[in-house]
């Protein structure tokens, strides 16, 4: 059994998934907390029906998650799946950031150790 | 105190432009960059041991340095650097000896902010789009172009 799907295709979900304008606007909606079908169906020309299977891809990208809340089903995004797609397009990016993290470390420490000497 | 590192890395240009301020002086910084045993402490990436055969950060010096990977492979860079002026402006050469050939030319530039801040502005001008995508791709399976396309695309949505 090898249901789980590998990272790499778990990014291919995800990006097919935000392909879609109207699933972007679902997540931009959803981070600012979590909503119920109709909630999100408001702002869109198109029917529920057509918001609830929007729902379900992201569902199935991994991006938002929905919880049994009585009759209401909140759904709610997932915001580790949502970094996991930015980081891996900031890879290059965040090699830098580490590298001149290190270095701001060292100019701490030698910025401080020639006030010391100034002393 | 961090500061973000900004990277582009326009389509269609063989260019890499970045930018990084430091809250540290400008004499700080340059040394920092001039001094192998200081550049030893933050050029390699995490988990690597960078070792320096040459470090020469002067007019018509040069440079030569190793990166050991934990498992115990070995990445060798080297280079020239054409021009240095203290704690203003350096252009150097830079060439990954995994793909010999492939040089590119780095300038960098050390801004003085005053209140004891630098910004460090980067340009690397590479052979060919496809050798400069390569270098932003290492690491990667695939190109960045794609993801920074769909990144714009999410980045207007939540704004």
């Amino acid at each position: 059994m090898n249901a789980e799907p590998n990272a790499d295709e778990r990014l291919d979900r995800a990006f097919q998934a935000l392909a879609d304008p109207v699933r972007r606007r679902i997540i931009a909606r959803l981070s600012r907390g979590p909503a119920t079908v109709n909630d999100l169906a408001e702002p869109f020309e198109i029917t529920k029906q057509a918001v609830s299977k929007h729902i379900q891809v992201l569902e199935h990208a991994g991006l938002v998650t929905r919880t049994r809340d009585a009759q209401r089903r909140p759904v709610h995004l997932d915001p580790a799946a949502l970094e996991a797609l930015t980081s891996w397009i900031d890879r290059y990016r965040l090699v830098h950031e580490q590298r001149y993290r290190t270095l701001d470390a060292l100019l701490g420490t030698a910025t401080d150790s020639d006030q010391e000497q100034e002393r | 105190m961090t500061n973000p590192v900004t990277i582009e890395a326009p389509e269609g240009v063989p260019f890499i432009f970045f930018t990084r301020e430091f809250d540290a002086p400008v004499e700080a910084v340059f040394r920092a960059h001039a001094e192998p045993e200081l550049v030893r402490q933050w050029l390699g990436p995490n988990g690597y041991e960078m070792r320096i055969d040459e470090w020469d950060f002067t007019t018509h010096g040069g440079y030569r340095y190793t990166h050991r990977e934990p498992e115990g492979a070995e990445w060798g860079f080297h280079g020239t650097f054409h021009t240095v002026r203290e704690n203003e402006f350096a252009v150097q050469t830079f060439e990954f000896e995994g793909a010999p050939d492939l040089v590119a030319i780095e300038t960098m530039r050390f801004e003085d902010l005053g209140d004891g801040r630098t910004r460090l502005v980067g340009h690397s001008t590479y052979p060919s789009v496809e050798a400069r995508d390569a270098m932003v791709a290492s690491g990667m399976d695939r190109g960045l172009s794609e993801g920074y396309e769909r990144l714009d695309g999410l980045v207007a949505v939540a704004a």
